[in-house]
C-alpha cells in the first residue's frame, strides 16, 4: 500500500545492515515529499491538491489549522505516517458536552484513501519548514 | 423627508395584512421595536430599530449589563430574539436554545438540545454554525445541523412537530435561519460544496406538513416556474430554463443551494432569497450558465411559483453564492425616477444591485469595494457581468492558477447582513476585502462527500493590510458613502437604529458603534471571543438594551485562524498577516449591554 515509505524503510534497513553511520544522504531518501528550491514534485503537488479538496475546509489552508481543526503541520511532528493514516482512514471524533470535533473517516473516499501518502508527503514538508505556505510551484517533470 | 417614507413604509407593511394568510400577530411584532422578533429585525430585512435612548451622544457610556455563556465553544452566528418578557439564544452543533427570562436576566426558563448524529459535522463546510430559530405562532422553530425542522413551543419547548427536510449522508445540512410568513415557515438548505440540488420549502405551521418545495436547479415543475409568466430582466424564462443551460444530466449535483436569508412582502405576498454556486468549483466541468445557481429569486409566499429571477454571477467561476440578504425598500429616486418596491442585495460577487422588487428590473449594479476586479461592470440590457478574462478560471481552464482574483471566494460580503437606516436613507454595510489565487481541477462526485475542485490562496488586496471594512452606501447612486477599515473581515451582522448610531462586531472580538453619517467610532468595548453574530437591540421595563453573541469561527475562523498567507510577492507589511488566533479564542457568550441607570 505505502509503496514509497516501505521501499524507503527498507533502503534504510539495508545501510543499516552495510552499516555506514546514517549519512545525511539517506536522512533525505527517507522524507516523503521531494523538495527542490521551493518546488515540488508531482506526488507533493497532488497532495497539496487533495489537501485542498478534502481537508481545507476544516484544518485551514496550507495545513495550518482552523479555529476548530489542528494544525496539521503541527501534528506531524508527533505523529508518524502509521498514527496519520490511522486518523485520515479511521476518522476520530470527539464529541462531548464540552467539544464537538468530528474528523470524518476518509477510508472509502478514493480521492484521499489512493493519494494518502500525496497528502501525508505535503503535509510532512510543511511540517518540516521544508514548503512555506500557499500554492508550490511545480518541479517540471 | 426620509422619515416619512420610512412610515409610509411601514403602513404599506400593514396594509399588507389584508392578503389572506398573513400572520397579523407577527406583522405587528415586527414593527415593535421593543422586541426583537424575527432574525433580520423585520420581513424587510433593515436590522433597524426607531429605539433611541443609546445614541449618538448617549453610547459612549454603553456597557455590559449581564453576560451568559453557551457552553459550546465552536462558531455563533445569528442572534438573540425577544419576545415579551423572554430571550432567545441557539448555538452551533449541537444547536442548543435558551429560553431566558428578561426579569430575572439569565434566568434559564428552558433549554433545548436535540438528539443529533455527530457525524453530520463532519460533512458542514464551514464550521458548524447556526443562524437561530424563527418565532412564530406560540413556536420557536429551529433548522438543525441534520435538517430536522423542528417547533417547539415557545412557553415551554416542548417539542410540537418535527420534520426532516434533507439528507445529512448525502451532504444536505442547515446553517440558516427559517423564517415565518402567515400560516407557514419556509426554510431552505446547505450543501453547496457537496453536489446539493438546492431547494426551498414551505411547511405548514400547524403540524410540519409540507405546503411546497422549489428546487433552484431542475425541471420546470421542480423550480416552480410558469416558462411564460415568469421572468429574466423582463423576458419569461421560457420551457427547460434551467436544465438547457446545463449538459447532460450535471444539473443534478447543481448546487444553488438556499442558506441565507429570507425577505417577504406581505402586500405583494412575494418571498425574495438567492441561490448559492452551482455543483463543483470547476466551472470546466459544468459549461453552460448553469440556471438557476447564484439568482435572485421571488417567488409567491402561497405557492411558491417564481414571479422572476435574476442571475447574477451566469456560469460561476469562482464560488460567488448569491444567498446574501435581500433588503426591501420603498420610495428610492434611481436617476431621477421613483421606484415605489426596490430591493437592495449585496451580492458576494462584489456588485450591490439595486432592483424593482415588483418585476425584477435591474436599476443599479455597482461595486462596493473598489478592489472588485473579476468583472469590468454588469450590462444593463442584458444583466451579464463582464468578465475579465485574466481573472477567468474558465478561460484559464483546469490546472491553471488564476492570480489576484478579487473578491476572494468568501465574497466582498458573506452572508453577515447588512442594516438599513430609513433616517439616512442609506445601508451600513460588514464587508470583506480579500483577493485569491483560484486554481480548478477535475473531480469526481461522491454522494456526501466534497465535490469542490479548486484550489485556493487567499491574501489582502495588493499592497493593503486591511481584510475588511464596514462601509455606508448609497443604493440609489451606487456608490460609498464612507469606509472604514477593520484589520479582519468584519463577519457580523450589522444594527441601525434611530439614535444615528449602527453597530458592528469585528473578529477580534470589538462591538462598536459609530455616527451614521461619517463612521466615526463612538464605542468599542472587547466581548470574550470573536463576533460573526448578528446584533440586537430591544427594551425591557422601559429601558434599551442592545445584545450580541461572540464566539469565533465560520468560514473567517478557518481562512483567518492562522493569518492568510504571505507568500505572494509585493503584498502589505507584515500586520495583514497577523493571525486571527493572536487575538481570540473559541467560545460562545452573549454580552447584553445598557447605558447606566
Ligand atoms: C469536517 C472537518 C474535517 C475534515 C474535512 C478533515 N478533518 Fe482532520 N480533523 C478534524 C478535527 C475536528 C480533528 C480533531 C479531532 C479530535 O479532536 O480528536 C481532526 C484531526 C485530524 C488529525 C489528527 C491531528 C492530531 O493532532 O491528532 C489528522 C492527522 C487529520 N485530522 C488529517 C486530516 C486530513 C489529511 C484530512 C483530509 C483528507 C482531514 N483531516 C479532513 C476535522 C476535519
Amino acid at each position: 500500500m505505502n509503496t514509497r515509505l516501505v521501499v524507503a524503510a527498507a533502503g534504510a534497513l539495508c545501510l543499516a545492515l552495510a552499516a555506514p553511520p546514517p549519512s545525511a544522504v539517506s536522512a533525505e531518501e527517507e522524507k516523503p515529499y521531494k523538495v527542490v528550491d521551493g518546488k515540488v514534485d508531482r506526488e507533493t503537488f497532488n497532495g497539496y491538491r487533495r489537501y485542498g479538496n478534502s481537508c481545507l475546509q476544516c484544518h485551514g489552508p496550507d495545513g495550518s489549522g482552523s479555529s476548530y481543526a489542528p494544525n496539521l503541520t503541527e501534528s506531524l511532528k508527533h505523529m508518524d505516517y502509521v498514527a496519520f493514516s490511522d486518523v485520515v482512514i479511521n476518522g476520530r471524533q470527539n464529541v462531548t458536552q464540552s467539544q464537538q470535533n468530528v474528523m470524518p473517516s476518509f477510508g472509502h473516499v478514493e480521492d484521499v484513501a489512493l493519494y494518502i501518502n500525496d497528502i501525508y508527503g505535503y503535509l510532512k514538508a510543511r511540517s518540516d519548514g521544508a514548503l512555506g505556505r500557499g500554492r508550490p510551484q511545480r518541479l517540471d517533470n | 423627508m426620509v422619515r416619512r417614507f420610512a412610515l409610509a413604509a411601514m403602513a404599506a407593511l400593514a396594509l399588507g395584512a389584508g392578503s389572506a394568510s398573513a400572520n397579523q400577530e407577527l406583522l405587528q411584532m415586527q414593527r415593535d421595536p421593543n422586541q426583537w422578533v424575527m432574525p433580520t429585525g423585520n420581513y424587510a430585512n433593515w436590522r433597524y430599530s426607531e429605539l433611541n435612548q443609546i445614541n449618538r451622544e448617549t453610547v459612549r457610556n454603553l456597557r455590559p449589563s449581564w453576560q451568559f455563556s453557551t457552553g459550546v465553544l465552536r462558531g455563533h452566528e445569528g442572534g438573540p430574539l425577544v419576545v415579551g418578557d423572554m430571550m432567545y439564544i441557539h448555538t452551533p452543533f449541537p444547536n442548543r436554545v435558551f429560553a431566558m427570562d428578561l426579569n430575572t436576566p439569565g434566568r434559564v426558563i428552558w433549554r433545548y438540545e436535540p438528539q443529533q448524529d455527530p457525524t453530520v459535522i463532519g460533512v458542514m463546510c464551514c464550521d458548524t454554525v447556526n443562524r437561530g430559530p424563527a418565532y412564530g405562532d406560540g413556536k420557536i422553530i429551529l433548522s438543525q445541523a441534520d435538517t430536522t425542522l423542528v417547533a417547539l413551543d415557545a412557553k415551554t419547548g416542548k417539542e410540537i412537530w418535527k420534520v426532516k427536510n434533507g439528507d445529512a449522508a448525502k451532504g444536505e445540512t442547515s446553517t440558516m435561519a427559517p423564517m415565518i410568513f402567515g400560516d407557514k415557515v419556509l426554510v431552505g438548505i446547505s450543501g453547496g460544496e457537496y453536489g446539493v440540488r438546492g431547494h426551498v420549502t414551505a411547511y405548514n405551521l400547524r403540524d410540519g406538513s409540507q405546503a411546497w418545495r422549489a428546487y433552484s436547479v431542475g425541471t420546470d415543475e421542480d423550480i416552480k416556474v410558469d416558462p411564460q409568466r415568469t421572468t429574466h430582466m423582463g423576458q419569461p424564462v421560457g420551457a427547460n430554463s434551467s436544465i438547457s443551460s446545463w449538459q447532460g444530466d450535471q444539473w443534478k449535483l447543481g448546487g444553488g443551494t438556499t442558506w441565507g436569508w429570507f425577505s417577504y412582502d406581505p402586500e405583494l405576498n412575494l418571498i425574495y432569497y438567492g441561490t448559492g454556486n452551482p455543483g463543483t468549483w470547476n466551472p470546466s466541468q459544468r459549461p453552460g450558465d448553469n440556471k438557476w445557481s447564484m439568482t435572485i429569486m421571488a417567488r409567491d409566499a402561497n405557492t411558491g411559483v417564481a414571479r422572476w429571477f435574476y442571475q447574477m454571477t451566469p456560469h460561476d467561476e469562482w464560488d460567488y453564492d448569491g444567498v446574501n440578504e435581500m433588503i426591501l425598500v420603498d420610495n428610492l429616486t434611481v436617476r431621477g425616477q421613483r421606484v415605489p418596491k426596490a430591493l437592495v442585495h449585496f451580492d458576494r460577487n462584489g456588485f450591490a444591485y439595486t432592483m424593482n422588487r415588483e418585476n425584477g428590473a435591474l436599476l443599479v449594479a455597482e461595486k462596493f469595494d473598489p478592489a472588485v476586479n473579476w468583472a469590468s461592470h454588469v450590462d444593463m440590457q442584458t444583466g451579464r457581468p463582464q468578465v475579465v478574462r485574466d481573472f477567468s478560471t474558465r478561460a484559464g481552464g483546469e490546472d491553471k492558477n488564476v492570480q489576484n482574483i478579487c473578491p476572494a471566494a468568501l465574497g466582498t460580503k458573506d452572508q453577515q447582513p447588512a442594516a438599513f437606516s430609513p433616517r439616512t436613507g442609506m445601508f451600513y454595510v460588514p464587508t470583506n476585502h480579500v483577493c485569491m489565487d483560484y486554481e480548478p481541477f477535475r473531480v469526481s462526485y461522491t454522494a456526501g462527500q466534497p465535490f469542490i475542485g479548486a484550489t485556493l490562496s487567499m491574501y489582502p488586496p495588493k499592497g493593503e493590510q486591511n481584510l475588511g471594512n464596514f462601509i455606508a452606501w448609497d443604493a440609489a447612486a451606487g456608490k460609498i458613502v464612507w469606509s472604514r477599515p477593520e484589520r479582519f473581515s468584519v463577519w457580523s451582522g450589522a444594527l441601525a437604529t434611530a439614535g444615528d448610531i449602527a453597530f458592528y462586531g469585528t473578529l477580534e472580538g470589538h462591538l462598536k458603534a459609530v455616527d451614521v453619517r461619517d463612521g466615526k467610532e463612538l464605542f468599542s468595548y472587547r466581548t470574550p471571543s470573536g463576533i460573526i453574530g448578528n446584533i440586537n437591540t430591544f427594551t425591557h421595563r422601559g429601558k434599551q438594551y442592545v445584545a450580541v453573541l461572540s464566539g469565533v469561527g465560520g468560514w473567517a475562523g478557518i481562512g483567518m485562524a492562522a493569518g492568510l498567507e504571505g507568500s505572494s510577492e509585493g503584498l502589505g507589511a507584515v500586520g495583514a498577516y497577523r493571525a486571527l488566533s493572536d487575538y481570540t479564542q473559541l467560545g460562545g457568550v452573549l454580552t447584553v449591554f445598557a447605558l447606566p441607570d
